[in-house]
């Protein structure tokens, strides 16, 4: 397996720290993205020695432009900001990141401007960036990182969420990865395979070879481990992942399937259903002593659990009322109560990394709807409706939902399709997110730097 | 042309549209369409995807949404399933459970276990000892019928007797 290590990015230094000052610009998140920010990235600036040396080493042309690309494409894909046409701008890279003439930025009515300098410094990529309040004609952020050169994509992702961070007061989520389920083949007849891909679609590569079916990848918010669900030798069992190693290992010795798996938020422990019989539990299993334990016990089905981000709540769907619904427990088991009252069925419910929302799938009336309540089950907000939708996975920074979408066949079982869309938590910014092949079963990974 | 005449005609028109939708739903109403015939209950009770577990033995029932409530139909099929074991003592049996796709993932996971073990509890009670029969779930990863309809939705709520050895 192609090793997937993580390279640290070391932040060198602060040019120049940013205080918090009254600042023009700010971005509000909170509502819909009516009014984007109109944002310029000036190309990051190179001088011709280690544009030659990038050239030869990346065979990439411009280097500096190709990450400023990325971080346009991340402001742009936000929703919240604008970033505009370079065509447009009147400052050259280099003179414009020593000092900008606001007024020429001011007149393409840029609000932001993010300008920078990449370098090659003893075999190291070496990238310094600023960003500018123009209207205010003022510098608000200045970093430098340095990296191996083939890191510059996750460069580019590092300053977007910088300037996120800078701009909406919230972390962002920019330097993370995606792990969802590839699909191919005829309906009755899909080939699956996991696949983990940068958060903007790049870098995408194959965790296992469609030998057997996989489904329902998740990551633990820790490290670089998965856990999902395996058909290896027909027995459907949990595993574990090291996307590092490539190492796998069947999760507990279970006599029966396992299923619905997920890490605990300290990533210590892993939570999902075992079938026997004809019901299903939920148990967890300690990764370190290995000792299993009981959660639920009810001649229903209960799956589908999600540990609340201090650890001390689950949220399950079960279907003990007689059709499924959203329920919380404490995480010993004790204190069950259902939360879902709305008409139609309840699943999936996700503890939001806030700890203030569950996100769920709900099917009303034929329909399919991705929604988030608050964890006492008021509030109910349905994001977007469809004919099958379902499994969001919320953004570290709470912000977004991932999830898959399926097509209606035609009358010959024909034009099926999976893909990824995500969704602002506003109901905003409804997105495809572009994979290769179909693709289900997505789950987003925690910043991959702070 | 005098406005009011074209609001007569509209009119007029309308009336028309209803009389002859009126006579369409009538029709289709007595007419039992071909969806009907083939589900009861919303469980499907065609013979469209059935196989054979041996001669003369069907290999599957079906369930209604949600259920895993064995028919009167599937219990035949069942104890035809377990007469035929009996007399084959040397065979086991897999029973594969499905779903249809109008559910999430995870759920149909569980809910084509449990079909499975419903299934597997009835051959059981005919006398087919636990050990001759495993139990698989797919949930709604194997559709038979790749339709999106409430027939094809009939047909892939399964659950599939397959000979293991």
């Amino acid at each position: 397996m192609k090793k997937l290590k993580l390279l640290t990015i070391i932040i060198l230094f602060f040019i120049i720290k940013t205080s918090n000052s009254y600042s023009l610009i700010e971005v509000d998140i909170t509502r819909g993205n009516l009014n984007p920010l109109p944002v310029a990235v000036s190309p990051l600036f190179q001088d011709n020695k280690s544009k030659n040396e990038f050239t030869k080493e990346l065979d990439l042309e411009d280097l500096g432009l190709e990450i400023s690309r990325v971080i346009e494409n991340n402001l742009k894909q936000s929703g919240l900001f604008n970033p505009l046409s370079k065509d447009a701008f009147l400052q050259k890279p280099d003179i414009a990141h020593l000092k900008p003439r606001f007024e020429d930025w001011a007149l393409i009515k840029a609000q932001a401007l993010i300008t920078g300098k990449v370098s090659l410094d003893n075999q190291k990529l070496k990238v310094e960036f600023r960003l500018w309040d123009v209207l205010a004609g003022r510098e608000m952020l200045a970093l430098a990182f340095t990296t191996v050169p083939n890191n510059w994509r996750r460069v580019g992702h590092i300053i977007t969420d910088k300037v996120y961070e800078r701009l909406t007061g919230e972390k962002g989520y920019f330097d993370t990865r995606i792990i969802y389920v590839s699909e191919e083949g005829p309906k009755t007849q899909r080939i699956k395979k996991l696949a983990i891909m940068d958060q903007d679609g790049f870098n995408n590569k194959y965790l296992t070879l469609g030998n057997e079916l996989v489904l329902t990848p998740r990551f633990n918010p820790t490290n670089q481990m998965i856990t999902y669900l395996s058909y290896f030798r027909n027995l459907p069992r949990v595993y574990l992942l090291d996307i590092e190693t490539g190492i796998q290992e069947v999760v507990g010795d279970f006599p029966g399937m396992t299923f619905a798996p997920r890490f605990s938020p300290d990533g210590k422990k892993i939570i999902m259903s075992f079938a026997k019989d004809g019901n299903s539990d939920i148990y967890t299993m300690d990764l370190e002593n290995r000792i299993v334990e009981q959660i639920t016990k009810h001649p229903s089905i209960d799956t589908s659990p999600s540990y609340s981000p201090d650890g001390k709540y689950i949220t399950f769907n079960s279907d003990r009322s007689g059709y499924q619904q959203i329920y919380v427990m404490k995480s010993n088991g004790s204190n069950v109560k259902r939360i879902s009252f709305g008409n139609g069925i309840y699943g999936t419910p996700v503890w939001s990394p806030r700890g203030d929302l569950i996100a769920f799938t709900k099917l009303h009336k034929g329909k399919f709807y991705i929604g988030v309540m608050r964890t006492d089950g008021k509030g109910e907000r349905l994001l977007t409706e469809n004919f099958y939708q379902e499994a969001p996975s919320w953004s570290p920074n709470g912000r977004v939902l991932i999830f898959y979408r399926e097509t209606k066949t035609n009358k010959k079982g024909e034009g099926f399709s999976a893909k990824l869309w995500s969704i602002d938590l506003t109901g905003y910014n409804e997105r495809l997110v572009e994979t290769k092949t179909d693709a289900s079963d997505p789950s987003w990974s925690s910043l991959l730097s702070n | 042309m005098d406005p009011f005449k074209i609001l007569r005609n509209a009119v007029l028109l309308i009336l028309f549209g209803l009389v002859v939708t009126a006579c369409a739903t009538k029709k289709s109403t007595t007419a039992p369409s071909k969806i009907d015939s083939q589900i009861q209950g919303d469980v499907y009770i065609g013979s469209d995807t059935v196989g054979e577990l041996a001669k003369g033995v069907p290999d599957r029932v079906f369930f209604a949404t949600n259920e895993s409530i064995l028919t009167t139909k599937s219990r035949d099929t069942l104890r035809k399933q377990a007469a035929w074991l009996r007399e084959n003592s040397n065979v086991n049996v897999v029973v594969e459970g499905h779903a249809d796709e109008r559910g999430t993932r995870e759920y149909n996971l569980a809910l084509g276990e449990r079909r499975a073990n419903a299934a597997k509890d009835y051959l059981m009670t005919y006398g087919i000892s636990a050990d001759r029969i495993s139990v698989i779930s797919y949930g709604k990863e194997r559709p038979v019928d790749p339709g999106s309809n409430p027939l094809s939705w009939s047909k892939n709520r399964r659950s599939v007797t397959v000979k293991a050895n």
